[in-house]
């Protein structure tokens, strides 16, 4: 095998098996910035990407599946929303049995399929077209990194694309000035009449409804191939902790998923790296994969300690009444 | 016609759970008049304005603005209807520039959130007379700044209906004068004003007419003019009072404890205290007078061991107890209780009930592994027998108490400890006048029984007459230490301001070392 292509098909794996990470994440983002931390992102990807692969297989349209995946990804965060906001449950029991109730969903839900014939996506020409690689003209052709970085297929960019969308909403609307005082100060936001509940609820949606999507795309990463074992396999969870890495801002969770997305890729293509460069990488044949699986976390952890070493007020990104729920008449 | 009001209450009734907090109460105010709404902590007053806030909804009564009735559900029905309230806990997000703040709550201000903004805040911070950079962040701002924010927030918002609760309870003389030059401008302008206030002083100063309360029943309204303190105070606690401190005259001892030299570091890492001696004598109240943040709160926590000092010594009856941890100096019978601005945040757990609190100071005592509840709760009852604590029951958690119900629990559980000094920081912040004085009769029981008490203040009336020597700090210096019975307002407030220090006034006697003092008789107090 050509040794350049080895870094170049790296890259791009760093990218395409990563992006469900972005998606997470900001999806997270997003309902943590109204001040609700949802635990079960791992439950709704896997919700959004049953739904999502089998609709959009039905309809034949990669479009379709999408919306799907959005909306389960979304009707998921609505109960959430009601459990946490109206009903005032604590959020981290709530998030943690949305994780079950939406593995148990997906196996439900694909296993009854799969009963009546599992929908196989090579037969669907759509979906499987509109989920080939994309160049982008010119970048693409940079050699060794171009087609790594360049050459993607369409839900890639879209998640760029959203990412950069909740950064900028965030940080350069309105809107998004009022949702971060939410998750600062609801007391606050609701004594000059922003509406806690109803931006509660819609920012609680769309957000699950983005993580729905990463979990389609899930889905479709891995052929829709469905078996014993969760298309999610724990992504869900490496998100959460992806939101902090990232300091709560989108922008820099595009970062924090490339590297999140080094390590993990490392596990998977260490090997064939260490075969292309024996004198230099040849060392990474010998580390353990459980190492690569725990590196997401032992970053975090270390992200964690940097962050509150150099604790300055105002830095941190971190809501000051997240995991709180909001009740006007408490005293 | 009668005359028609800007806001009419009328047989407001609120209940949580079996707790009747308003019954029935009428309140009315005019377009361009000040009323005050005058009661004890725990009186229902701040529940009344919050239904006009739109945080509650009353159970039964009605509400009419300019003469018709209205609904208020929520708070941004209450903004429609042109009301803002500055409430006593700041409803402001500290990590966002003051601009900010105004701006979130802000109809059509447009979808993309532009730079232009500080700008637009600016001017109109400017229209209305006031000094304040939009680009500050709330986290940087002092109290009275933080209150200005809120004040032009609602004016801002078109309110011309403006409640105040409690605004000046953490306001020094000056700043208290600024504010109510502000009030007086809004009120020129036509605005209707209520203004919550424990200080009849400011009652007296500012309001045109005075709603009182008592146990959340409307008691009356009377024209200020018309009125004088002692009957207001009658009318708020419903008998005769009397309005004069005590300072019994006690035998002092030897010093109890003595600070010399003291320089201590804020959070922050700048010189909070320098340089700073002092002494109590068993039987003599000590008062701290300065403005707010001058170093007062890092001079209680490093007495109490739970702040390094840079250098200095402290001594207690001859014993060093620097270094020593906050259980060594409480095993002494140093006692320390601190009313910070939030009222909450020091010394108890809010959600805890006041039995528990009871026991988190003295769970050592019990024997084994298990916790003595039933002395807690002997304790917790006796706290609330004698300090007349108002609670459903020793069961209840200290966060549902009104604000001076849970200062005397806090101060309750100081002196049962049996200290030999007792410092006491704000112990009557934002308290009525009825508890205030309870307060003052403690700390005097306690001083009469030979307690060295440092009490750090605020209200220079009360300092005066309550304590026996007053020391004065401005920016962590020490201004001189004067006799309470020979010193007046104006000398303690040029002190205050640093434009007169006295620290230096007689050449034998340096400020605050006491002539029998006790360092060096122990070999503890050796210079260095």
């Amino acid at each position: 095998m050509d040794k350049l292509s080895v870094i170049t098909s790296f890259v791009h794996n760093i990218v395409v098996f990563n992006i469900p990470l972005l998606y997470g994440t900001v999806g997270e983002i997003m309902v943590e910035k109204s001040g609700s931390l949802n635990l079960g992102v791992e439950g709704t990807m896997a919700v959004g990407a049953i739904f999502g692969y089998i609709f959009g297989c039905y309809a034949n349209s990669l479009g379709v599946g999408i919306m799907v995946a959005f909306l389960a990804g979304a009707l998921f965060g609505l109960l959430f929303a009601a459990l946490t906001v109206s009903l005032q449950a604590n959020q981290n029991i709530t998030g943690l049995t949305l994780t079950t109730f939406g593995l148990g969903i997906y196996f439900f839900v694909g296993n009854s399929v799969k009963a009546n014939g599992w929908p196989v996506m090579g037969n669907y020409s759509n979906i499987k077209d509109g989920f080939a690689d994309i160049d982008i003209p010119l970048l693409s052709d940079i050699p060794v990194i171009g087609r790594g970085l360049f050459s993607h297929n369409m839900l890639v960019f879209l998640g760029i694309a959203i990412a950069v969308g909740v950064w900028w909403y965030l940080k350069h609307t309105t809107l998004g000035l009022k949702l971060r005082a939410i998750g600062e100060n609801p007391a606050a936001a609701d004594s000059v009449g922003i509406n806690v509940k109803r931006m509660k609820y819609i920012h609680i949606c769309v957000g699950c409804g983005i993580m729905g999507i990463g979990g389609y795309y899930m889905g479709l990463n891995m052929s829709g191939s469905f078996n014993s074992s969760c298309w999610i396999n724990g992504y869900g969870w490496i998100a959460v902790a992806l939101v902090i890495f990232a300091n709560w801002s989108p922008a820099i969770a595009i970062i924090g998923t490339f590297v999140f997305g080094f390590f993990n890729t490392l596990r998977v293509s260490g090997t064939s790296i260490a075969a292309a460069f024996p004198d230099q990488f040849g060392w990474l044949a010998h580390i353990p994969t459980q190492m690569y699986q725990a590196l997401p976390f032992i970053i975090t952890a270390i992200v964690l300690v940097v962050m509150s070493i150099r604790n300055k007020r105002g830095s941190s990104g971190l809501p000051s009444a997240l995991g709180q729920n909001y009740f006007r008449e408490e005293r | 016609m009668a005359e028609q009001y800007a806001i009419e209450m009328r047989g407001i009734t609120k209940t949580f759970g079996s707790v009747v907090a308003n019954k029935g109460v009428n309140l009315n105010v005019k377009n361009g008049e000040i009323l005050a709404l005058l009661g004890e902590n725990g009186s229902g007053k701040t529940t009344l304005m919050n239904m006009l806030s739109g945080i509650y909804t009353p159970d039964s009564g009605s509400i009419h603005i300019n003469g018709s009735e209205v609904k208020i559900d929520s708070p941004e029905d209450s903004k429609k209807l042109g009301i803002g309230m500055v409430h006593q806990h700041f409803k402001l997000v500290d990590v966002f520039s003051a601009a900010d703040n105004i701006w979130m709550g802000k109809e059509k201000s447009g979808f993309v959130l532009k730079k232009k903004r500080y700008s637009e805040i600016d001017s109109i911070i400017k229209r209305f007379g006031f000094e304040l950079d939009p680009e500050k962040k709330v986290y940087n701002m002092s109290v009275s700044e933080k209150q200005t924010l809120e004040i032009i927030k609602v004016l801002y918002y078109g309110a011309k209906i403006i409640i105040l609760d409690e605004p000046t309870a953490v306001l020094t003389v000056q700043e208290i004068e600024k504010l109510f030059n502000v009030l007086r401008r809004m009120k020129e302008q036509g605005h209707a004003i209520i203004i919550i206030t424990h200080k009849l002083n400011e009652v007296m100063d500012i309001s045109d007419r005075v709603a009182i309360m008592r146990k959340g029943e409307y008691i009356t309204t009377v024209n200020t003019q018309e009125t004088n303190e002692q009957e207001l105070t009658e009318l708020m606690v419903g008998r005769k009072i009397d309005l004069n401190i005590d300072r019994p005259v006690v035998e002092t001892t030897r010093p109890l404890l003595e600070v010399r030299n003291l320089t201590i570091k804020n959070d922050e890492g700048a010189v909070a205290i320098d340089n700073v001696s002092f002494y109590i004598r068993g039987g003599e109240i000590l008062g701290v007078a300065g403005i707010a943040g001058c170093g007062q709160k890092e001079l209680c926590e490093s007495i109490a061991g739970l702040r390094p000092i840079q250098s200095g010594q402290m001594i207690h009856k001859g014993d060093n107890i620097v270094g020593l941890p906050p259980k060594a100096i409480l095993e002494k019978g140093i006692s320390m209780s601190f009313i910070p601005e939030d009222r909450l945040g020091m010394g108890l757990a809010p959600s805890m009930s006041i039995i528990d609190n009871m026991l988190l100071k003295n769970y050592r005592d019990s024997k084994g592994p298990m916790v003595d509840r039933k002395r807690g709760r002997a304790d917790a009852e006796q706290v609330i027998a004698d300090l007349a604590v108002a609670t459903p029951s020793p069961e209840t958690p200290v966060r549902r108490l009104s604000g001076g119900n849970v200062q005397k629990v806090l101060l309750g559980r100081e002196i049962k400890a049996g200290p030999n000094v007792l410092i006491t920081a704000y112990p009557v912040r934002g308290l009525d006048i009825n508890s205030s004085y309870m307060i003052y009769d403690i700390l005097n029981k306690q001083k009469v029984d030979g307690v060295g008490i440092l009490f750090v203040g605020e209200d220079l009336d009360v300092m005066i007459s309550l304590c026996d020597k007053i020391l004065v700090l401005c920016h962590g210096k020490v201004m001189g230490v004067v006799h309470a019975h020979k010193t007046n307002k104006e000398e303690l407030g040029l002190m205050m301001t640093g434009a007169l220090d006295l620290s230096e006034k007689y050449a034998d006697k340096p400020a605050g070392i006491a002539r029998d003092t006790l360092f060096g008789e122990n070999n503890n107090g050796q210079e260095g």
